[in-house]
């Protein structure tokens, strides 16, 4: 074999890193919430999920295949993901073919319309479960079917079933088993929220799963703390300042309460940081997430819903090219 | 531990190839190849012609203007030839060709080994001996020294930092001047604090190469230097350039350009040069040999050559066992900043601090993806730069829009290109957008200028 010499301009190395690779590193980071809430609701858990991933794939591949004639890019996981935040924002009694209208919702009008990966200004997931929540709300507040009685049971947790699910409108749920019936407030049994005993959507059951996957994606620098911590320290901010105009006793009020309960670790982490609908800036993204943080906190103490972080992250989403725009990193050099 | 404010990336810095590999004398050539530029600035004027003998030292191209520098004769013998030919890159180029005769120097060159510390000479006889010396940065940048060191009436020099960075990756010949030539460094950045009237200088050096560290610390304890200072600073690229160097070192920001280091109080030079500036001002010694490294995983032996320029790249790759087989890249400098050399015959020249062969593999250009907006080259870059929003720019040829972002702004570090996981070559863009934009200043300048 000869030598060939060839030439491009520098840099002539590169750091190695790839869209699959942190497509994969937050499949990954989801596997524990996964792991606990197959453990928690069974089976249905995980065949949910897969029909969440294999009809956004699918999707995404048809469309990008035939409808739009061009190279396909499943490989790059992205589909994977949506798919999963999907499944995970779903109860697991969600009929199956929901779940495939909510795929072709999340991939087809969240993502592909706006021109696929990186283009589409709103999280293609969010897109996809906000549509079943306005078009199917029955299904989508159902928390008892496929739900073991033990979690759902309000014995075992003092009336308090645990969790919620991101924007219920009706159900046994943390949420709004709080904001409707305050004096249980009391009955709040944060280690079961913690520890996965919690109803609600399936990848929200267990707070320290998502905990542990959030700081996996921090580890891997997939993620940067300025969201998650703009999100959640705002949301308890917020609530420890209503807790003192009330005089401190609701619950409802502690901040605990609100960073365990609902979507709030599972948008904080893995919803509000996804890459092309949040700030490009560090600044942008702590004001990305005290937006999310604020609007989460309105909606779940004064608003119709029980919980807002759909809805917060999805409003703040319409907001990031603003933010992009006028929060530009700092020039070197000036002041 | 110190280090500059914003962006900046960990590449693997593959020093381990070259780092103890001492520095050797690179044989004489039988011919070399001097082009007539090797700086930035205007091209010297070849002051030789076909047929006249030269002696090693002599000057052969004459500076034209302030910005310029000259060049000198790397070899004694005949001069065989001045015209046009292609360099590394394939620029055509106005060389003066000698066969050489012999080694015979000019009368007036001091060499010997030995170190001479004492200087009376007063700033402007230093700057004028810098000047005909023909010294220019030799970290790469190939500036003209001697204009670095005239501060301009009105501003005035606070500190000398000396850049013992090398955050090149594989490049070893600033550390192995370091080590080896030590002394020669420590006078030198006496003579520039005498130049620049300065009483404080500091060696920056990264923490990768606590050797050179403590080596120079002990040397500055041992011969009295007073007023010089070895900084150690936190290993990261692209802390080597002159702007990350003074913020890192000093904390002081330069401000956007056409701001200078010397409107923070700052000058800068490198650890080679430094040594260059030693053997001009106390040697008589004109600037016609550096330090080269010749390295890569895949080369049966590295080498860091001491070598006159003008010498061909294929003779220090033969030195080092042969190119190795398949697809190679081989780079005038280091993988980061260094550029691709596709004549392996061209002449090395004062900028070139090392040759680096890379193995296709290790150089992938990866398949194009999306931008996904992850913001990785905003975090990356050192100079608080939108690459992606450039690099778009520059595609759809927003030319006005790409100035309106600062795109002159960029130093070409390749940090953006480096972190993209879609493999954008975002640099090549926001090269392209640079250089057009620049181009467009030029012309509204001139434009102004005539009404």
């Amino acid at each position: 074999m000869a030598t060939r010499l060839f030439a491009a301009p520098s840099p002539h190395i590169h750091g190695g890193e790839s869209t699959r690779r942190i497509m994969g590193d937050v499949v990954l980071a989801l596997i524990p919430a996964l792991a606990v809430s197959a453990y928690v609701l069974g089976w249905r858990a995980l065949m949910i999920t897969a029909v969440a991933i294999a009809s956004c794939v699918l999707f995404e591949f048809l469309i990008q295949r035939f409808l739009l004639k061009g190279r396909t890019t499943i490989g790059d996981l992205s589909a994977v993901v949506t798919g999963m935040l999907l499944a995970f924002n779903l109860p697991v009694g969600i009929p199956w073919w929901i779940v495939i209208i909510g795929a072709l919702v999340a991939i087809g009008i969240g993502k592909m319309t706006f021109g696929g990966l990186g283009c589409n200004p709103f999280n293609p997931a969010l897109t996809g479960r906000i549509f079943l929540l306005i078009a199917y709300p029955v299904q989508m507040t159902d928390w008892t079917t496929g739900v073991p009685a033990a979690v759902q049971s309000p014995t075992m947790f003092d009336s308090m079933s645990g969790a919620t699910s991101m924007d219920a409108m009706s159900g046994a749920t943390a949420l709004p088993m709080v904001k409707e019936n305050p004096e249980l407030a009391g009955n709040v049994n944060f280690g079961d929220m913690l520890f996965g005993q919690m109803n609600g959507s399936m990848g929200e059951i267990c707070a320290l799963a998502l905990i542990l996957g959030g700081i996996y994606l921090l580890w891997r620098k997939v993620i940067t703390w300025h969201i998650p911590v703009a999100v959640l320290g705002t949301m308890a901010i917020f609530a420890a300042c209503v807790g003192l105009g009330e005089g401190g006793s609701l619950v409802y009020e502690l901040p605990i309460f609100h960073l365990l309960a609902g979507g709030a670790l599972l948008g904080a982490f893995f919803m509000a940081t996804d890459y092309s609908t949040s700030p490009m800036t560090h600044k942008g993204m702590i004001i990305y997430g005290v937006g999310i943080g604020v609007i989460t906190m309105v909606i779940r103490l004064w608003g119709a819903y029980p919980e807002g972080m759909s809805f917060a992250i999805f409003i703040m989403n319409a907001a990031t090219p603003l933010i992009n725009k006028y929060c530009k990193p700092k020039r070197f050099g000036t002041k | 531990m110190k280090t500059f404010p914003i962006g900046g990336i960990h590449p693997s810095d593959n020093k381990q190839w070259s780092k103890d590999r001492p520095i050797e004398v690179m044989e004489l050539p039988d011919q070399v190849a001097i082009p007539m530029i090797q700086h930035i600035g205007a091209p010297s004027t070849p002051i030789v012609k076909k047929g006249d003998k030269v002696l090693t030292g002599q000057l052969i191209g004459q500076a034209v203007g302030f910005v310029s520098a000259n060049i000198h004769s790397p070899i004694s013998g005949t001069v065989t030839s001045v015209d046009v030919y292609p360099n590394g890159q394939g620029q055509r180029r106005m060389m003066v060709v000698i066969k050489r005769e012999g080694d015979e120097w000019m009368e007036d060159i001091d060499r010997t080994p030995d170190i001479k510390r004492d200087c009376k000479l007063t700033p402007a006889e230093i700057i004028a001996k810098v000047k005909d010396a023909g010294i220019v940065g030799l970290g790469g940048a190939q500036f003209p020294t001697h204009v670095k060191l005239s501060v301009p009436d009105g501003q005035k020099a606070e500190i000398l930092i000396i850049n013992g960075v090398e955050c090149e990756p594989y490049l070893t010949s600033d550390y192995r001047n370091m080590l080896e030539r030590g002394e020669m460094i420590l006078v030198g950045v006496e003579i520039l604090m005498r130049a620049i009237s300065v009483q404080r200088a500091v060696i920056g050096i990264e923490a990768n190469k606590p050797a050179a560290v403590e080596l120079l610390k002990a040397l500055i304890t041992k011969g009295g230097y007073k007023g010089i200072e070895v900084q150690t600073l936190q290993t990261r690229y692209p802390q080597g350039g002159e702007k990350q160097l003074i913020a890192a070192v000093t904390g002081r920001q330069i401000a956007p350009p056409p701001a200078l280091p010397i409107s923070v109080g700052a000058v800068v030079c490198n650890v080679s040069t430094t040594i260059a500036v030693y053997e001009a001002v106390q040697k008589n010694k004109p600037l016609i040999e550096r330090v080269v490294t010749v390295t890569g995983k895949e080369l049966k032996e590295t080498h860091n050559f001491l070598m006159r320029f003008g010498i061909p790249a294929s003779h220090l790759l033969e030195r080092a066992g042969g190119l190795p087989e398949g697809d190679v890249k081989l780079l005038n400098g280091g993988p980061m900043m260094g550029r691709a050399v596709v004549d392996i015959t061209a002449p090395i020249i004062k900028g070139c601090s090392g040759i680096t062969v890379i193995s296709g593999k290790d150089t992938p250009r990866g398949v194009e993806g999306a931008c996904i907006k992850c913001a990785k080259c905003v975090s990356a870059c050192p100079m608080g730069l939108e690459p992606y929003l450039l690099s778009k720019l520059a595609r759809l040829q927003k030319w006005d829009m790409a100035e309106e972002h600062n795109t002159v702004d960029c130093i070409e570090c390749g940090c953006c290109s480096y972190t993209c996981p879609s493999n954008l070559p975002l640099l090549d863009y926001i090269r392209i957008g640079k250089q057009t934009v620049m181009t467009n200043i030029r012309a509204r300048a001139a434009a102004n200028n005539k009404k």
